[in-house]
């Protein structure tokens, strides 16, 4: 039977590596992840869990212990956030090259300096060229069902890459929801057992990774290109299969709402997409077209899905809550990027908000939104990137 | 056991990428003839990166994970937890990595590997430098030696690293060298029916890095533990114990002068009289520790619970 309970996203998190059947686990505690590490040791020295937990000395480990578990045939896991996934970002890159289909849940914290333990996308986005494909959830059902279509994707004979599954500290990593877990077996119905590309087996002696001369190294890249080329292609279809059976969908690599026939699309991550729907629901009585578009899956990037929004709406607007420096937020300069070759592009104007935590509600989205109207009717974008709610 | 009485499986293949006269090509030769195929080698960074040769050829008749620089026993942990879990225990996991690896930038991940009891062996081979990156400086080069980074000589000693592992508590840490072939795979025999951390380090002599004629490598290694420079010993379940022939080395008479092996090697040449004789005191401060060692070690089963 299905089970409804009322938690954290961090402890649904741990739920969802129970039910994804993860057998081997290698973490480090970082706030605000810390509470997914310790449900899974509560899971674990409780027999709840059939899982190897690995209690590694430091995030670098976690991700290696992971590679390792996966070339050796096991469904891997880790979590971390901020700091920890920056000391990671070597092994990043060792995973997805070694095309290991790790799942890693990552609770978006601010980068320091100067310390900050509060939501910002910052930290998973500093990975964005690393070979990991990105989730971006805005409430703790969808984290539970991201950790599972994750490793459905990951696991694909067509994609074979790590994922990293996004929730906002604090905002969803301590917030209670209900949330409903399905039944085992029909969970273990749409994720079969573990499936990888290759394994370290002694009766199949090979050197995995070893040096690659300039003759191939390309080709491999290339690979790593195509498969997630591959994936912006299942990743809705996994959607769809997962919502038959489950009930719960999000619109593949963008959940839309109200774009049909909006003026404005405002492009959020995160939980921004839900504040922004209510943002959408309160401009429309006042007679304002604007329509929302969350961006669910920002690697492999929705270029396609942009492009489809663009052809209806004359501006887009997007809100980053983070900032790559001497530039702009990364989902405008994506954004941009996949609509530059239209014929006639939409207008689009960037935002940063919410950095290091600070609230973005949606009365901030309205304002955001309002401005956008502003320069739609002018025709032009006055400021390139505009920082939202900043001290004078 | 005799040499004769060694595996005729060649498990390191022909065709490896190895310089002449590779100390540590000859300790995986060894090692494979010691623990069979049944096992799963994680490589990181260093000079086996090489010897195994480039895509898509392979020297290695065993599977080889080749890993980050500083990840070698980060690495061996997902792989033992995989093999549990899908009960393969019998495979054994074996870390091979150079000493930059494991003194320098390993360190934390073996530490933490070792704290948590991860069932496998992890072996330094150690030829005191970077080599694979053209002899730099490492935390294992010994006083006095030239490398690329300390052209007048290093100033500072060797890290000891063996007794950092047998700080750890770990139930096996010995080390060995392969000019004594049988005493290595003794070890490693041993340390393959042990369940948890074997640590073993091994000096392997490097012709290119230390500068000296590439028919020497065995010759080197017997002249670093006849002088007593290396010990051979094995710390079992706490226990410490010489092996042969160091073992007859406690008395100082018996130990030949270690400018007989110094003088062999250019990487050595800058060394002064005064320098030679303050390593051949602190060579003689380390065997005064190891009689000490000899004599008070004594197996403590409650310390190293044998699980």
């Amino acid at each position: 039977m299905a089970q409804m309970i009322i938690d954290t996203a961090n402890h649904i998190t741990g739920y969802a590596a129970r039910a994804a059947r993860v057998k081997v686990v290698a973490a480090y505690p970082i706030t605000p992840q810390t509470t997914i590490v310790e449900k899974i040791a509560e899971f674990a020295e409780s027999g709840k869990m059939d899982v190897e937990y690995i209690r590694v000395e430091s995030e670098h480990s976690a991700m290696v212990a992971c590679i390792g578990a996966a070339a050796a045939g096991a469904r891997a896991f880790t979590a971390t956030s901020a700091h920890g996934l920056a000391l990671m970002h070597e092994a990043l890159h060792w995973a997805s090259g070694s095309r290991l289909p790790i799942v890693m849940a990552v609770v978006n914290r601010a980068m320091g300096a100067p310390w900050s333990i509060w939501s910002d996308f910052s930290d998973s986005l500093s990975q964005r060229d690393t070979g990991w494909m990105q989730f971006y959830c805005a409430d703790n059902q969808e984290v539970f069902d991201t950790v599972i279509q994750a490793y459905r994707l990951c696991e694909d004979g067509q994609v074979f890459l790590p994922a990293m599954v996004c929730l906002e500290g604090f905002i969803l990593s301590h917030t209670y929801m209900p949330v409903k877990i399905p039944d085992q077996d029909k969970i273990d119905g749409f994720l079969p057992s573990y499936k990888s590309g290759w394994i370290l087996d002694v009766n199949r002696p090979v050197s995995h990774a070893n040096l690659v001369s300039p003759e191939w190294y390309m080709e491999f890249r290339y690979m790593i290109q195509s498969a997630m080329e591959n994936a912006k292609r299942i990743i809705p279809e996994i959607d769809r299969e997962y919502g038959k059976i489950f009930g719960f969908e999000y619109g593949g690599l963008i959940e839309k709402y109200k774009c049909e026939d909006a003026d404005l699309i405002l492009l959020t991550m995160g939980t921004m997409g839900s504040d922004a729907k209510i943002a959408v629901d309160q401009l429309r009585k006042e007679g304002l077209k604007v329509g929302s578009a969350r961006v669910r899956v920002f690697r492999p990037f929705p270029v396609e899905q942009i492009r489809k929004l663009s052809e209806q709406a004359q501006m887009l607007a997007t809100i980053d809550r983070h900032i790559s420096f001497g530039m702009e937020g990364f989902l405008a300069t994506e954004t941009k990027a996949s609509i530059f070759s239209l014929k006639d592009p939409p207008l689009v104007a960037g935002f940063i908000a919410g950095l290091g935590g600070r609230d973005v509600t949606s009365k901030t989205i309205e304002e955001i939104a309002k401005k956008s109207i502003k320069w739609m009717r002018l025709g032009r974008v006055e400021k390139e990137t505009e920082w939202i709610d900043l001290r004078e | 056991m005799t040499i004769k009485e060694l595996s005729k499986e060649e498990y390191l293949l022909k065709g490896h990428a190895a310089c002449a006269g590779c100390g540590p090509s000859i300790a995986l030769r060894l090692l494979f003839k010691a623990l069979g195929n049944n096992v799963i080698l994680v490589v990181p960074a260093c000079c086996t990166t090489v010897i195994q040769g480039t895509y898509p050829y392979t020297s290695f008749a065993v599977p080889l994970q080749n890993i980050l620089f500083e990840s070698t026993a980060a690495a061996a942990s997902g792989i033992v937890a995989a093999l549990r879990q899908r009960k393969l225990e019998g495979t054994t996991v074996v870390g091979w990595a150079g000493d930059g690896g494991t003194v320098d930038i390993g360190i934390q991940a073996l530490s933490g590997a070792a704290e948590r009891k991860t069932d496998f062996i992890y072996i330094c081979y150690d030829n005191e430098a970077y080599g694979n990156t053209g002899m730099q400086r490492s935390g294992a080069t010994p006083y006095g030696a030239w490398t690329t980074t300390t052209p007048s000589g290093k100033r500072e000693r060797k890290k000891d690293m063996p007794l950092i592992m047998a700080a750890h508590r770990i139930l096996y840490v010995a080390t060995a060298c392969p000019s004594f072939p049988i005493d290595f795979v003794n070890k490693l025999r041993k340390a393959k029916d042990i369940e948890g951390t074997k640590y073993i380090h091994i000096l392997t002599p490097c012709p290119t890095g230390w500068r000296y004629d590439t028919s020497k490598t065995v010759e080197l290694g017997r002249l670093a533990v006849q002088t007593g420079l290396w010990a051979l010993y094995e710390i079992e379940y706490g226990k410490f114990k010489l092996n042969p022939p160091s073992d007859r080395l406690v008395d100082e008479a018996k130990r030949k002068p270690i400018k007989e092996y110094l003088t062999l090697q250019g990487r050595f040449r800058n060394l002064t009289e005064e320098d030679i004789g303050q390593i051949q005191k602190w060579v003689d401060e380390d065997w005064e520790r190891y009689r000490k060692l000899t004599s008070n070690s004594t197996s403590d089963s409650t310390l190293y619970g044998k699980t």
